[in-house]
Order: C-alpha cells, then structure tokens, then sequence
C-alpha cells in the first residue's frame, strides 16, 4: 500500500476515518492540557488520574447498568477529580513527597478498581468486555457516537482554556504574582488540573490507561523544544498530538498486532526524539557541533600561540618548527588539523620536511593574543 | 485453612517484605514514581529474554528484565541531564515508549504464549500454587522460591550498605564528599527494584508492585523519625495488607491483587489519619492547641503593653479584645478562660490583670522576639 493510498483511505474507509479522527481529537485536547502539565511538573499527574479513572469507571457502571461512553465518561471524571483532591491534601498536609502520593492513588485506586471489576465479571450479561477496551484501550473499537462524546468533552475543555486563557498562564509562570493580584490562584489550579482529568478520561478509551500518560507529557515536552512563547508552545504541542493520532491510527491500520495506542505513543516518542535533536537553539545535534567548534577553536589558538612561543627562542619568530615537537607541546588533539585551520586562515604555511612556520601575519596575530596577557602578568 | 490458601498467603508476604525493603528508599529520596516505571518496563525486557531464548521459563528472561529496568532508569536520566525536559518529564516519556514496544513485540511476535498485557498489569496469584519448583526435596510454589530469593537477596544489600545507603539518602552531599559513590548505591538500588519487580509482577502483577514499594513505605514514614523502625513496620503493613487482602478477596470471591492494594490502601488512610505525630488528626489537634497558645501569649502581651497606663481601664476589657485584637467575642472568652485556667490572667467584672506568670511569659516573649 503506498502512502498515497493509505492517505486517501483516511476519506474513504469509514473505520479508519473514525478511529482517526477520534485519535486526532484526543491528540489535540491532551496536547493542549499537557502542555500546561509539562510547564508545571505534573507529567506524572496523568499516569496517577489515568489508573485512578477505574474504579470510577466501575461505579458509574454499576450504578447505572450502562456503558455508554458519557456515562462511564463521567464515573472515570468523579474518580479523577478525587484522587486530585486526594493529591493535593495529602501532599499539602503531610511531610509525604508529591511522588510517594502519586504512586500511592496510582496504585490503590487501581487496585480498588480491580476488585471492583472482579463483581462486574460475575454478572452474566455485562461481561465487563465493553469495560476492558474502556481500560487499556483499544481505537479500532471506536464508534461514532464514541467519537462524538470525545468531540463534546474536548470541545469543552478546549473552550474552557481559551476562556482562562490568561489566568492559566499566570498559574504557570508566577502563581505568586497572580496571586498578588487578587486571582484565586487556588480555585484555577483546580480547574485546569478538572480539564486534564477530561483530556484523560478522552484518551483511556482510545489508548489505554498505561499510554494515556504519555499522551499528556509527550506532545508539550516536543513541543516545549521549539519556542519559548506559551500560545506557540500549545498549538505546536496540539498539532504534535493530533499527527501522531492521526499516523498511529493509519499505521496500525496496516497490519494485524499493531494496537492503535502504543503505535500512537511510538510516533509522539519519534516526534520527541526528532524534537530534542534538532529543534533549533535548543537542539542537542546544534548544542554539539557547537561545542565541537568551540573546542576546535580552542585547540587552532593554543597551537598558533605554541608555535609563536617557541619560535620566540630563535632569533627568526618564523623559525619552522616539526609537527612532532608541537604535539608534545600541545598535548591532545588533533596538531595537524589546526595547523591546517591556521593554513587557511594564512597564518600558518608548511614547509617541505613535515615542519612548520608562522607566515608574518601569524606573528603579529600571536602577539596581539599574548600581548595583554603579559601585560597582566608584570603588573 | 488449605495448604493452597496458606501458600498464597505466604507468597503475599514475601512479595510484600522484598517490595517494602528497597520502597523505604525509594520513597525517602523521592523516587517513588520509578517503581511505576519500571514495573512497567520490565515487560520489554521478559519479551526480548523470550524472542532470544524462546523459552517463557528461562532465568535469562529475570536477567533481561532486570537489566531494563536499569536501562529505564539511565535513559530517564540522559534525558533529564540534557536539561530539555525535566525529571518528571523524563520519567513520562520514557516508560511509556519502552512498554509501547513491548506491547507491539508481545502481539505481532509471542501471540498464543502465555504472556498478555493484562496478566502483566494484573497478575492472578490464585494461580500462584499450581506452578511448582523442585528444592530441597520438596515442591514449592515457584513464585514464593523466586521472591523469597529476591527478599533475601534485598535483606543482604540493605544490611551489607546500610550505613552508605542511609548517608546517601539523607546527606548526599556529605556521602560523595565521603568518598562513597551516589550514583553506585543509586544504580545499586535501581537493580533491587528492577529485580524485585520482575519478580513480583510474575505474581501480583506490576500495579500491586507499585502498591507494596510506595505505600507501606509512606504510611511507615508517617510512623516514624528512625530508618530502621521505618523499614521494620513497611515490612509488617505490606504483610498485614497481603494477608488482609487476602481474606478480603477469599471472603468476598474477588481479584486478590487488587484486594490487597485496597487494603493497603485502607492501612496508608489509618496511618495517615491516625498517626501520632504526623497524622491529620493529630497535627489538626497540634495546630489548634497552638492557635490557642499564641492567642493567649498574644493576650498577656496586649495585657502587658497597656499595664499601668492611664488607658488600662478602657483597654484590658474582655469585650474590648474585639476592637483591639479582632478576636470574635466567642475566641476571645476562649482565650481568656485558658489564659485563666492556666493563671496567667485575673478576670475582675470584666477587666483583666495579668498574675506574675503571666507577666512573665509576656516579657520572656518579648525578650525572645529581640
């Protein structure tokens, strides 16, 4: 299947489209909420609200006997909303590390969440098969009317950013300052951790409850690499989401044991690695090759200066000198490619018997280097 | 009792004991969150031991998990040290892709072997007595072979390193001035857990695993100031949660994993509650006795200032605090009670003197503020 193919298949297939767009949805709603996750340090928060989302899931699904998704949608939500306050008091109120309490509701709500499952099992008609894909997530599943409440809840939540827009940078950057200006700091972290919880009850269904997590901390940590301006960084780390959404649900199209949900994790991880690479400025491949420049830089002056030094025993400073006695000066590096840097800067010329010389522009190019530095010294 | 429901209670236990050991740490140096990551990542390692030897009971395969871990453990760190992402970050971005592959690996490669991601989040201890293992002349459970061995093995390097371990997790600083190297009992710590996960997954799957490292630590650490009473009563709640689990799920017909995470649950809420010192109850009760403290040393100074001065009679009245201190007029006979009851105060139809004790604790206050 060419590329082409698998691109118009996106207009054509209805499952695909389906599963796509709702893939596209969830990129987007958590890229834009993880975003504010990764500035804040709570890129472990997903993880924590994704596994405590179940025994919710379980509840609303026991209370109420049904299983469609805004239902059990909005159990997942409640239970969300509780361990954030869970979180927030414990951490607040005891001596307890923010992560202790992180892997504490990770866990316990999770386990709690299991053994309320294992009651659901035991009731025949539920079989609790609608529940699983709830969990660990599986897109090809995704209906319609699934695509559609995501839509809804996203929708929602991406308004609500737009709406806060100002107060949630503020919460960011300098809680203090908004603080200082009468806003409650305290009411508006709660929402903005209330809409992650809904980014996250999107994307279980979708990709489960262990890959939900770096759905929230990837796109923003991608995007975070190429500006440093907050509106940017959030529509970047939307369109990082909603590609690898996108790319995840056409390559697992592809084959058979390609899960939607860790195919989309692989290609937001790509997106990253590409990102922490090559973004501009910040880019570790840039950060490298400048180093290296530096430290060739470096090398090339410490060798003119040798050079001038020694020959500054003779009466001629041009006075040759062999590559070998430079390198026992000069230590590590490579000698030679300096001096063939200094060559063709026309400060240095070889001459035939592997030894070389500084031209008289190298000499004075030494002196002005040396010169204040000697000053320093006699005073 | 069955021998059956005896052995899955003892497996409970040791698996509960090796978690706890290395978790006291982990939740000291506020690492707990890695336990997350690398119960999760040790899949990978299972699934690459098994594509290399084709064998699902091969020990490579505990060898290969173990070493993942590590390897999630200095991949999260490359990432933190290139200062692009921060720690918490790193940790996010790295598990998931790690059990991405994994996932992908299991389903396109070991399908039909016994080896699905649920089993792994979820583990089936019920199952746990079936599988056995020759030793010494007698068949034991396999898994309480495996992690009685991973406990033990947990018990020696904490014992071995106790006094490095202890340094390098309250002074690091002061350790590598020292000489011992942070990044060795790091690493050394990371392998304890790796291990210990593998182990216990096997079992109770790998959620419960974060379950036994984090909070029985974390209740413990509310119990205590002393390293070594910490990692005695992690050891005992993860037991009495294991066992309490599973009499739970036994009476209840349920997941037993999930069981036991609930009722260590419940036992991290009781400590958290009801713990001495730190609990909430008592550091409410400490806050309050304190609210009322400070209001009474407060009142012997505003006593105190106006002593003697033409204004006293208008100043020191108890329906006068209001205006002056902005106590409630409720708060106010509160504190006056107290302050009474613990004679610093004299109340005469509604006008306050100070005794000599009150005088007292209200000029130390004031020489103390100087």
């Amino acid at each position: 299947m060419t590329l082409l193919e698998l691109l118009s298949s996106l207009l054509t297939d209805h499952t695909i489209r389906t599963v796509a767009s709702g893939t596209a949805i969830l990129g987007v709603v958590s890229g834009v909420l993880g975003s504010f996750a990764v500035l804040r340090k709570q890129s472990l928060l997903g993880d924590a609200l994704s596994h405590a989302a179940l025994p919710g899931v379980a509840i609303a699904y026991m209370l109420t006997g049904s299983k469609s998704p805004a239902v059990l949608m909005l159990g997942a939500g409640i239970a969300g909303v509780l361990a954030i306050l869970v979180l927030l008091n414990v951490t607040s109120r005891t001596r307890l590390k923010e992560d202790s309490v992180l892997g504490i509701v990770l866990s316990v709500f999770f386990g709690f969440g299991l053994l309320l499952l294992t009651f659901l099992q035991r009731n025949p008609d539920a079989r609790q098969a609608g529940l699983n894909t709830f969990l660990f997530g599986q897109a090809a599943t995704l209906l319609t009317r699934d695509v559609q409440t995501m839509a809804v809840f996203g929708g929602l939540a991406l308004l609500l950013v737009l709406v806060f827009w100002k107060e949630f940078k503020l919460l960011s950057f300098d809680r203090e300052f908004g603080a200082s200006l009468g806003l409650p700091m305290r009411g508006i972290d709660i929402l903005l951790t209330t809409l992650l919880v809904v980014a996250v009850v999107i994307g279980l269904q979708a990709v489960g409850v262990v890959l939900m997590s770096a759905m929230l901390v990837a796109p923003g940590a991608a995007a975070r690499q190429w500006t440093d301006n907050l509106g940017r960084m959030t529509l970047l780390s939307a369109l990082f989401g909603a590609l690898a959404g996108v790319a995840g649900a056409l390559v697992s199209s592809l084959g058979s044991g390609l899960s939607t949900g860790p195919v989309i994790v692989l290609c937001i991880s790509l997106i990253v690695l590409v990102s922490l690479l090559f973004a501009p400025n910040r880019g570790l491949v840039w950060n490298w090759l400048r180093q290296w420049r530096n430290r060739s830089r470096l090398r090339t002056e410490a060798v003119l200066e040798n050079i001038y030094l020694m020959s500054s025993q003779h009466a001629d400073p041009t006075h040759p000198h062999a590559v070998t006695a430079l390198e026992a000066v000069s230590g590590a590096g490579n000698v030679r490619r300096s001096l063939e840097e200094l060559q063709r800067r026309g400060l240095a010329v070889p001459h035939s018997d592997k030894k070389w010389s500084l031209t008289a522009e190298g000499v004075r190019s030494a002196q002005a280097r040396l010169q204040p530095a000697k000053d320093a010294d006699h005073e | 009792m069955s021998s059956a429901q005896i052995e899955i209670q003892l497996i409970g236990i040791v698996v509960a004991a090796a978690c706890a050991l290395p978790g006291v740490f982990l939740v000291l140096r506020g690492m707990a969150m890695m336990s997350d990551a690398i119960s999760h990542t040790v899949l990978l390692g299972i699934v690459l031991g098994f594509l290399a030897t084709g064998d699902l009971e091969s020990p490579w395969l505990i060898f290969g998990a173990a070493a993942m871990g590590l390897i999630t453990v200095s991949l999260t760190e490359l990432l933190n040290r290139t200062k692009l992402v921060k720690h918490d970050a790193a940790i996010g971005l790295v598990f998931p892709a790690l059990f991405s592959i994994a996932v992908i690996l299991i389903s396109r490669f070991a399908r039909g072997v016994h080896l699905d991601t649920d089993a792994v989040l979820l583990g089936e201890l019920a199952f746990a007595p079936f599988d056995r293992l020759m030793l010494f002349g007698t068949l034991l459970p396999r898994s309480l072979v495996v992690m009685g061995a991973i406990a033990l093995v947990n018990l020696i390097f904490i014992l071995a390193f106790y006094k490095e371990l202890k340094l390098a997790t309250f002074d690091a600083g002061l350790a590598a001035a020292l000489g011992f190297s942070p990044a060795l009992i790091h690493y050394g710590l990371m392998g304890l857990v790796s291990i210990t996960a593998v182990g216990a997954f096997d079992a109770v799957g790998s959620i419960l695993v974060v379950a036994f490292m984090v909070a029985p630590a974390a209740a413990a650490y509310l119990l205590t100031d002393k390293l070594e009473r910490m990692l005695l009563y992690a050891v005992g709640l993860g037991a009495l949660g294991a066992v309490g689990g599973y009499w739970m799920a036994h009476l209840m017909d349920a997941n037993i994993a999930g069981s036991m995470a609930t009722i260590i649950g419940v036992l991290f809420a009781l400590c958290l509650l009801f713990a001495p010192q730190r609990g909430l109850l008592a550091s409410a009760a400490r806050r309050a006795r304190q609210r009322w403290e400070f209001a009474q040393t407060m009142l012997t100074i505003h006593l105190l200032h106006h002593e003697g001065t033409p204004e006293a009679e208008v100043e020191n009245r108890l329906d006068h605090l209001h205006d002056h201190l902005r106590w409630e007029p409720a708060f106010a006979r509160g504190v006056v009670q107290r302050a009474d009851e613990r004679g610093l105060v004299r109340l005469e139809n509604g006008s306050l003197h100070l005794t000599d004790a009150g005088r007292g604790l209200a000029t130390t206050m004031l020489a103390d503020k100087r």
